[in-house]
């Protein structure tokens, strides 16, 4: 550990941002890389714990102590080291992780956590900078084919995986570019795309193959690529969106959060808009939010994203419900450390002005006689005791002023199209949340076909992917070769048996 | 095929150990008396209480006497027997043991007459030794009475001379004894012969010192003379029936133990296939070996070693020399020719290591020497008739004060020699002179010994790999980046080894999932109890690393070429050095390298094939006249793998053993599997001389290239500093055993295997204790192939990467640990909010995870039996009485940790413990709400801190630690930034200054002295009962039983893997052994010696879940300590920085910042120990039992699990923990009945009752009495009782004033407060004013005596051990270790032995003569002023933490003050004269003041005069906050 007490004497910085009268001009990152001396001193607030909780807590065992000693060391190489010996992608993490790592760091029972997802994305930063990041392309090929289907965080990590042990790699894309949720579901003032494909390029010199506006399912069967490729990576995420059943739903001007955020990807990146980030053709045209009043519906980080980009279109309101009650702003006891806290979060793009409504009832969608959306009818959700027990009452109603309502209200399960039809009819099942299931080693009832990502576990974190496309990558190279030079998770090379 | 040694559970007949009391009485002019042999027997009578006895005060662990032959006396037996006698000389007496059978007997005398014959030897009679044994009739050591035979043999014509009849006997004996024993059906080992000399015969038994003259009516006839007699008492850790170990034996009485004994012994063996002698021819030797039999103590062993070396021409006091050297390596001030003599020697023999009072003769002359640590007490005394009396304790005969003409001590590494012939004593000195001289030592060194500086370079050393290369081996040889960044970097950096804390969770070797090193199996062994570690580096002059390279040549001659060695300074080689010797080009050097690999295959077999390959090749090198086998693993390549170094090591030791061709050669090694400390304590613990750890050097370069070290320092200093750590650590290995040089350590295998099979046990590491088996050959070679394959992978990988390690932190992918993120997490929710089934799902994790075998219990069960109600079950009240916290001290743990602790444990009933910090007195009185901070266990450490009568009056249980499980027989050391006001006056030190615990408790060095600690307690507290702490180790059993008998009331048996605060990292895992083993040993022992009902078993280490603690129940315990648990319910999280301050938490730290985010709360304390308690209750319920006691030791219970299919535990076989025997229905087994303390004969009795009216009324008492050395701890009682009314403030100083006349035995005025003044005329023996706290000492001669006070023995060794306050006032000198640890008691004594004022941390002490070696030593406060009249003293200062000035004014008025007082009180004629002339010779005083005490006082303003007179003064920043 470099600085025994350095939690005593340095306060925690997060990354600093742009001020919001200018960003909110553009789409450029909010965030600001640190600068490096920032970033020693936030490293020296690591304790360096015998048991370190953020290790446990980060989804991809992220060895958090060792590479935060190695920076305050500032030995910025072998930090890297470190850090990409556990991540493919910190470019991505270090921007858009909501940090589990940190809500579970144990200076964090009594004092703000250690700023370890700034300290993160300073390290593959500077060694972006550096030259570090190189291209690496395997030695030796081992002459087996592999397909990944979607180019989210998991398919790619599993790709680079997979590219590592030597695996002739082809990744299949439905949109237009690659990157999946990365690409078009996440803002460019929170990641900016260049750094997408910054890392989408190394993979390319690296060996890999992409191949976009592909459906697999489709235009390509699941059995073509079953009898071209030794194996077979389903990393198609959890695109379907959850569906607010409420009266009027069928109004103009309700569109479901991906859409509008999709769209918005494409302008910034200036390409035409054709098609969805599902590689299907926009229904309507432009979705803007200039203008009118917006109401976002769900109080997750899709619609805080939504709530930015709004702001960005310059939109008259932007308001944002949410069903459940509002967090304490405190950790409460419920989810007490080491445990993520359900606490209020205010995202950079609340900062930028939104109303923030809780406890909300979303009665009708109010439309005009053309159909188009002009209100929302809302009511407060009180919890009372009637015989003993808790029931809610929605009261209060009333009418909001809607022309653009986005429904940010989470997803369901992996897209049930074709391929879901043609998997199914191999007889590989889905669970009971219509994702697909998978024995521990992420493969399916079919052995050359493995899932990954959301599309197994459902709706989750980028992280999350990168884990499942790193653990589902090294039990595919097991299954290829029949034993594996990948790192687990929670695999050591010394074990005996594995 | 495995054979199973099932039932026989985990005894070992060689973890007895023994101590003692020894003395002798000798005629200088050799004058042959009865009265000699009559003051021998008073001298053991009246050294009783060293000696002990068994569960039956009638069965005595041994004494015995040993005189020259008593011509007279048999003269006339032989005629009432019918045979004649020749003149004295020219006849032998055999003293013989036979078990009592009449058939058998007739059949051995029948072998023996007739090899007497063959041997030219005509046996002249028999006589059955008459014995008295109406006493011990009934007793186990009647029972296994032998008969005693006197054989008389005739000098044959043949010998000319006297000692040729003895080598003639000696041959005899070894023939007859060996031949009989194997030949008999029946005898069972049981022939023996006690003597057989015509010099000497010996009366031994198991007997207690009381018996000995009862018994032997032969000592008692006046016609029995000797002009010497040397007499001896044995404390036993056993009593299982033993007559032969009495002693004194052939030529030695032995007080002390040789803890390399299994090494000695083996290299005796080994050496023993080159003797030659022109004594002996070969056919005699071959009746002689082997020398040193089987099923003997080390004591005997070292019996044999001396007789064969005698016999074979060299000198009684030359013999001693060799085998028991002085610390000569690095002693400047020793004359050369002694070195010489040293080093010579050392080229043929390594030291016999170990506490060691020797009294020794041949029948002419009679001496004895002592230890270089000089750790037994020898007093003697000369009088003017002529007599020499020497002794383990003053008083032991009483003498007329007038006729005594000289009293002294033996010191440290010193001999005296009585020569009888000369009728004077040969004082050390000229004695040495003489031997050391006798041939040109010198000049055989200079011509024949090889420097490895001196060697011409070698070509070219090995080029540094690519960094891909050395990932690539590192993975293959079993790094972790934890190893670079954790073990190496701190090695590499700072010249020392890094610390952990919180102890280790992680699973055993042979559990683990992983690939291990093997040196992981191997357990480091320690002393506790029977012999004290030592501290090396306080005491680094005792200590050496110097080793030599070679064959060895034949021991019983001497000749210029015994000493044509190489010889290094320390064991690890450089690669230039390693070079040098591969490549040695010499006449009689020529080194063989011998790769230890094997094909890298998963055949069964390969590692086998290998390993039988490179045993050839050895024996052949052997063949062919090399002298140095170098192992090497460098030529590892894709197909080969390396053989684990210390296997291959094993193999090639123990094969040349076998082959009888070791000792001509010295085996070094270069490997890359070495790295941390312990790899290299194990390599030279199976025989290596020396190490050359290529891959840790390559790794360093490599993290010098990659920046991983502090980029300032050069490699060369990186090197510089992991050599130097290696060596301080090895040091440490070392001393925790009491061992103080490397040569001893080599192959003295002090390690217990944990986890290998017998098949490689008996074939490559021979001789170990290994119990529970485990992994074979071909697991070995799995792991070492698992590691050689990923070494292979990571040369394909794009980012070679090491693995992560995960033993020193958590990691995902590293080793499990049982507090993980889940479990810590689970637990503290649960008993935060109180919820039993968080509680379970946390107990199930614990629990599932031991069955993934993390500990040994993990694979246990217990088997199904009729359960009944759980309401049925003892109620959870009673349960909860059973439990401890762990022994942390307030300066480990926060003020508001520690209290937390205490309030909870006294809200349940259960006990917490104060650690060795001391306890604020604020803590005694209850809290207002009802609770109490009171710590109910005091324990008693060796720091001795804050040990007052008033602490020791407030508790309990008082709980002396022997040893703690994180660094068993190690110290310890409290930073000075952790001490702060309210610590420093805890421990009454100073605020600022680092306070070190010494690795012994200076007034433990052996059972007996346990014993008189345990008497000391029990007198300062009747009402406490009396614990002592022992960590599990292979032979804990027969310490505990020896504790026992020493009586203790309670014992802990601490596991390795718990602990906290900081230990060195190697400590942490490596010593010690898990508490099912010691547990289980213990109470095996115990029951089997019927000694169980007598004391409480504890156990801790680790204790999480109602699991847990049912096992351990048991397995014996009927308490149990949770310490971890309780603090992660405190609110620890496991960070293991207890070392740093930097506890986050508030726990662990004394940062006043850090304490004030502290959350821990008594309740949920509360609530851990409940659910434990509840969940042991389902368990109880669950097979059937009401009550604890009904379940304790009850493993017919408990099964191992079915491992049968698992690839690597599948040979573990635990049944010798669950060897239930044969249960004798009649012998308890719990604690049921109480130790008898002989409290009803102390002296006290009577001085509280003259002193009634001074307790009462605080009135004056005055009053004179007789006192003698069986008169121990006196004061003590009565200090307690001023205690009890007075507290902390006592009386008024000197209000009760006792005058003693005669000789004070140990302890005096242990523990005596302020109020009492002890006067003694006469002298007093070890441990005077241990841990004085008040009171006033005197001691000076008898007034009548003749010889000069200030250069004669006052009192013994280790005088006012931790006292806290008080005066002392001493015409004479004292021993060694004066004043160690005083931290405030002012002293004036007139001379004193080595290591004075070691550790000391306050007071003031003033020496008006000759001082020792090594004053100072680790001394952090007060000031000594010591008179310097030869002008030395500079010499004998342990420079490292005191300066040396001249007196300052206010020196001189101190000084001039006390020297006025200590002439009031002794009339002392050496204070007179210093103070007469005090302005001539006040230049002569130097002033010793440590620097950080003088920077202490300075900072605080204060003056010595002012801390003098008040030390209240120094703590001026205490805050304390009462919690309400």
């Amino acid at each position: 550990m470099g600085k025994p007490t350095g939690f005593l004497e340095v306060d925690r910085i997060v990354a600093k941002k742009r001020p919001i009268s200018d960003r909110i001009n553009d789409y450029l990152e909010i965030e600001l890389i640190p600068t490096p001396s920032e970033t020693i001193e936030q490293a020296s607030r690591c304790m360096d714990c015998g048991t370190p909780f953020c290790h446990s807590g980060c989804p991809l065992g992220n060895i958090i102590p060792e590479f935060n000693d190695a920076v305050y060391e500032e030995n910025w190489k072998y930090a890297y080291e470190i850090l990409v010996s556990t991540n493919n992608f910190p470019e991505f993490t270090g921007r858009i992780c909501p940090a589990p790592c940190e809500s579970s760091c144990v200076l964090g029972i009594n004092k703000p956590a250690v700023a370890i997802e700034l300290i993160e994305k300073s390290i593959i930063e500077k060694a972006f900078s550096e030259g570090w990041v190189q291209p690496q392309a395997p030695t030796k090929r081992t002459g087996k084919n592999v397909a990944i289907v979607g180019s989210g965080p998991a398919g790619l990590a599993a790709a680079s995986q997979l590219n590592k042990a030597g695996h002739s790699v082809t990744v299949y894309e439905r949109a237009d570019q690659i990157g999946g949720l990365l690409r078009y579901g996440i803002p460019d003032f929170k990641l900016d795309k260049n750094i997408v494909k910054r890392r989408v390029d190394l993979m390319v010199k690296e060996g890999i193959k992409f191949e976009t506006n592909v459906q697999i399912g489709s235009e390509i069967k699941l059995s073509k690529l079953q009898s071209d490729f030794d194996a077979i990576l389903i990393a198609t995420g959890s695109t379907t969106p959850r569906i607010i059943q409420s009266k009027g739903n069928d109004a103009k001007g309700i569109y479901p959060a991906m859409e509008f955020l999709s769209q918005q990807n494409k302008r910034v990146s200036n390409i035409a808009l054709i098609h969805n980030h599902k590689g299907e053709p926009y229904l309507d045209s432009d979705i803007l939010a200039a203008g009118k009043n917006v109401v976002i519906i769900g109080g997750g980080d899709t619609g805080s994203d939504c709530v930015g980009t709004s702001n960005r279109h310059k939109a008259k309101s932007i308001t944002q419900i949410e069903v459940m009650p509002k967090p304490s702003s405190e950790r409460p006891e419920h989810t007490p450390w080491p445990n993520w806290p359900n606490m209020l979060r205010t995202s950079t793009s609340h900062d930028e002005g939104v109303d923030r409504l809780w406890s909300i009832s979303l009665e009708e969608f109010i439309k005009d006689e053309n159909g188009q959306l002009t209100g929302l009818c809302i009511g407060d959700i009180v919890y009372e005791f009637q015989d003993g027990k808790m029931v809610n009452k929605v009261i209060n109603h009333r009418e909001i002023p809607c022309e653009l309502a986005l429904i940010a209200a989470g997803f369901l399960h992996t897209d049930h199209g074709n391929l879901i039809t043609e998997i199914n009819s191999l007889g590989i099942l889905l669970d009971e949340y219509g994702n697909i299931k998978t024995d521990a080693t992420y493969q399916t009832s079919q052995d050359k076909i493995f899932v990954a990502g959301d599309a197994r576990r459902g709706q989750s974190l980028v992280v999350w992917g990168i884990s499942e496309g790193r653990e589902a990558a090294r039990n595919m190279d097991s299954f290829l070769m029949g034993h594996t030079i990948l790192e687990g998770k929670t695999v050591s090379t010394f074990d005996l048996v594995k | 095929m495995k054979i199973k040694v099932s039932g026989e559970g985990l005894y070992r007949k060689e973890f007895e150990h023994d101590a003692c009391g020894i003395g002798f009485v000798a005629s200088l002019k050799g004058i042959k008396s009865h009265r000699i042999v009559q003051d021998a027997i008073k001298m053991l009578i009246r050294m009783d209480h060293r000696g002990a006895c068994g569960c039956d005060p009638n069965s005595g662990d041994g004494a015995g006497v040993i005189v020259q032959i008593p011509h007279e006396f048999f003269l006339e037996e032989s005629r009432k027997l019918k045979f004649s006698l020749p003149s004295l000389g020219n006849y032998g007496v055999g003293m013989a043991f036979f078990p009592k059978n009449e058939v058998l007997i007739n059949e051995c005398k029948e072998v023996i007459d007739r090899k007497a014959k063959k041997l030219g030897l005509s046996i002249l009679g028999y006589r059955l030794v008459p014995v008295n044994n109406t006493e011990i009739l009934g007793a186990d050591s009647g029972d296994s009475e032998p008969d005693i035979y006197q054989i008389f043999i005739e000098k044959p014509v043949s010998c000319k001379t006297e000692i040729e009849f003895e080598r003639k006997l000696y041959v005899f004996r070894q023939y007859v004894s060996n031949l009989l024993n194997e030949t008999i059906r029946g005898l069972e080992n049981k022939f023996y012969f006690a003597s057989m000399s015509c010099r000497t015969i010996i009366y031994k038994g198991m007997l207690t010192t009381m018996q000995v003259p009862g018994y032997f009516i032969d000592l008692f006839q006046d016609n029995f003379t000797s002009a010497l007699a040397i007499v001896h008492s044995r404390f036993s850790t056993n009593t299982f029936p033993e007559w032969k170990l009495a002693q004194p034996f052939r030529f030695i009485a032995h007080n002390g133990e040789i803890n390399t004994v299994k090494g000695n012994s083996s290299w005796m063996q080994a050496q023993s296939a080159l003797f030659s002698s022109q004594y002996f021819s070969q056919e005699e030797l071959d009746m002689i070996l082997p020398i040193c039999s089987l099923g003997q103590s080390d004591s005997a062993i070292l019996d044999n070693a001396i007789e064969m070396l005698y016999l074979s021409g060299r000198s009684l006091p030359h013999v001693m020399m060799m085998l028991i050297p002085e610390a000569w390596d690095g002693n400047e001030s020793m004359e050369s020719y002694k070195k010489d003599f040293y080093e010579y020697h050392a080229a043929m023999m390594e030291p016999w290591d170990g506490p060691a009072s020797i009294s020794f003769t041949d029948g002419k002359l009679i001496g004895a020497t002592l230890d270089r640590n000089g750790l037994r007490p020898s007093r003697f005394w000369v009088t003017n008739d002529d007599h020499v009396i020497m002794a383990s304790e003053a008083g032991v005969l009483d003498l007329d004060p007038a006729t005594i003409v000289s009293k002294g001590r033996l010191q440290p590494g010193k001999m005296f020699v009585v020569d009888m012939e000369q009728g004077r004593i040969v004082p050390d000195e000229e004695l040495k002179e003489v031997i050391c001289q006798q041939q040109p030592y010198g000049q055989w060194l200079r011509e024949n010994k090889i420097r490895v500086e001196d060697l011409p370079e070698a070509g070219s050393e090995y080029r540094q790999p690519k960094s891909n290369e050395v990932i690539s081996r590192q993975q293959i040889f079993g790094f972790t980046t934890e190893d670079i960044r954790i073990v190496l970097a701190q090695m590499a950096e700072t010249g020392k080894e890094a610390l952990g804390s919180m102890g280790i969770d992680t699973p055993l070797a042979v559990l683990s999932d992983k690939a291990q090193h093997i040196s992981s199996y191997f357990k480091q062994l320690f002393a506790q109890v029977t012999n004290p570690p030592i501290d090396p580096i306080r005491e680094r002059m005792v200590m050496s690393l110097l080793t030599d390279i070679g064959g060895l040549s034949n021991l019983l001659e001497e000749s210029p070429s015994h000493c044509k060695q190489i010889e290094i300074q320390q064991p690890v080689l450089r690669n230039k050095e390693v070079e040098k010797i591969r490549w040695i080009d010499h006449e009689k050097f020529q080194t063989k390298s011998i790769h230890m690999t094997f094909r890298a295959s998963d055949e069964s077999g390969v590692l086998k094939k290998a390993l039988d390959r490179i045993c050839n090749y050895a024996e052949d090198a052997v063949d062919d006249g090399y002298s140095i086998i170098l192992l090497t693993d460098r030529g590892i390549d894709s197909s080969h793998a390396p053989i684990p170094s210390l296997l291959a090591l094993g193999a090639v030791h123990n094969h040349l053993i076998r082959v009888k061709k070791r000792a001509k050669v010295g085996i070094i090694l270069e490997a890359g599997d070495v790295w941390e400390t312990h790899h290299f304590a194990t390599l030279i613990g199976y025989g290596a001389s020396a190490i050359n750890p290529y891959m840790a050097f390559e790794t360093i370069k490599l993290m010098k290239e990659n920046k991983l070290v502090d980029p300032n320092l050069s490699y060369e200093k990186l090197e510089y500093n992991y050599i130097k750590a290696v060596n301080g650590e090895l040091l440490k290995i070392f001393s925790k055993m009491g061992i103080s040089t490397l040569q001893s350590y080599q192959g003295a295998q002090i390690f217990e295997i944990l986890g290998l099979d017998h098949s490689v046990v008996n074939m490559y590491f021979t001789g170990s204790i290994s119990r529970i088996e485990g992994v074979d050959l071909d697991t070995l070679a799995k792991e070492a192939l698992i590691k050689h394959g990923s070494g292979y992978e990571v040369l394909k990988s794009i980012n070679p990467k090491l693995e992560v390690g995960g033993i020193y932190q958590w990691k995902q992918r590293g080793e499990e640990h049982l507090f993980n993120p889940q479990t810590i997490h689970l637990l503290q929710q649960a008993t935060k909010l109180n919820d039993y089934s968080v509680f379970k799902k946390y107990s199930k994790l614990i629990d599932d995870q031991a069955n993934k075998a993390i500990t040994l219990r993990g694979l246990l069960k217990f088997k199904s039996a009729k359960s009944i109600p759980i309401d049925e079950v003892e109620p959870i009240e009673g349960i909860l009485t059973r439990f401890a916290t762990g022994a942390m001290s307030f300066g480990s743990i926060s003020y508001e940790a520690h209290t937390t602790l205490a309030i909870a444990m006294n809200r349940i009933g259960g006990k917490s413990n104060t650690g060795e910090g001391g306890e604020d007195p604020i803590r005694f009185q209850k809290m207002a709400n009802g609770d109490s901070m009171n710590s109910s266990i005091k324990q008693v450490a060796s720091g001795r801190f804050g040990v007052t009568m008033n602490y020791l009056t407030n508790a309990t249980e008082l709980q002396i630690k022997m040893a703690q499980g994180a660094k068993p027989g190690e110290g310890g050391q409290l930073p000075g930034h952790k001490v702060d006001d309210w610590i420093g006056k805890t421990r009454y030190s100073t605020p600022g200054v680092g306070l070190i615990s010494p690795p012994p408790h200076h007034d433990i060095y052996s059972i007996e002295d346990l014993a008189q600690l345990i008497f000391d307690l029990k007198n300062a507290n009747r009402e406490a009962r009396i614990s002592v702490k022992l960590v599990s180790e292979a032979g804990v059993g027969t310490i505990a039983a020896g504790v026992v008998k020493a009586h203790a009331d309670h014992i802990l048996i601490a596991g390795y893997d718990g602990g906290t605060g900081a230990s060195p990292l190697s400590s942490i895992r490596h010593a010690g052994l898990p508490w099912e083993l010691g547990l289980a040993e213990t109470h095996q022992t115990l029951v089997k010696n019927k000694l169980r009902g007598r004391v409480t078993i504890q156990t801790d280490g680790q204790i999480k879940t109602g699991r847990d603690i049912a096992i351990a129940a048991l397995l014996g315990a009927e308490e149990f300590g949770v310490a971890t648990a309780a603090l992660v319910t405190a609110g620890c999280i496991m960070m293991r920085k207890c070392h740093l301050n930097t506890c986050p938490v508030g726990v662990a730290t004394q940062n006043p910042d850090l304490r004030a985010l502290y959350t821990g709360n008594p309740d949920h304390v509360v609530h851990l120990f409940y659910f434990l308690a509840e969940e042991l209750r389902e368990i109880m319920a669950e097979l059937g039992f009401r009550k604890i006691n009904d379940m304790v030791g009850r493993v017919d219970l408990l099964e191992m699990r079915d491992v049968s299919s698992h690839w690597k535990y599948k040979n573990l076989d635990l049944s010798p923990i669950l060897s239930y025997g044969n249960q004798d229905s009649s012998v308890p087994v719990f604690k049921s009945e109480e130790q008898d303390h002989g409290m009803a004969d102390q002296l006290d009795w009577k001085l509280l009752d003259l002193a009634k009216d001074s307790l009462l009324n605080q009135k004056e008492t005055y009053a004179e009495l007789p006192i003698i050395n069986v008169n121990r701890t006196v004061g003590t009682i009565i200090s307690n009782e001023i205690t009890k009314k007075y507290g902390e403030r006592g009386l008024k100083a000197d209000l009760i004033h006792f005058k003693f006349s005669g000789t004070a035995g140990q302890s005096f005025g242990a523990f005596s407060v302020k109020g009492l003044k002890l006067e003694i005329e006469g002298d007093s023996n070890d441990y005077i004013g241990k841990g004085m706290c008040g009171s006033t000492i005197i001691a000076y001669p008898f007034r009548n005596s003749t010889f000069v006070a200030s250069e004669n023995s006052i009192v013994g060794n280790v005088s006012f051990y931790g006292a806290t306050s008080g005066e002392a006032y001493l015409a004479g000198m004292a021993g060694e270790r004066f004043c160690v640890r005083n931290s405030g008691a002012k002293i004036v004594v007139e001379g004193i032995g080595d290591h004075g004022c070691e550790y000391m941390t306050g007071g003031i002490v003033i020496i008006l003569g000759k001082t020792g070696r090594n004053f100072g030593a680790g001394m952090s406060g007060g000031v000594a002023y010591v008179l310097d009249e030869k002008n030395d003293f500079e010499s004998k200062v342990n420079r490292e933490m005191v300066e040396m000035t001249d007196l300052s004014q206010e020196d001189k008025v101190i000084i001039k003050m006390f020297l006025q007082k200590h002439i009031d009180f002794t009339h002392s004629v050496k204070g007179k004269s210093v103070l007469d002339n005090f302005d001539s010779v006040s230049n002569q005083f130097k002033k010793v003041m440590p620097t950080d005490y003088r920077n202490a006082l300075t900072v605080r303003n204060l003056s010595i005069t002012d801390v003098m007179n008040d030390k209240n003064k120094v703590y001026t920043d205490i805050q304390i906050e009462l919690k309400k």
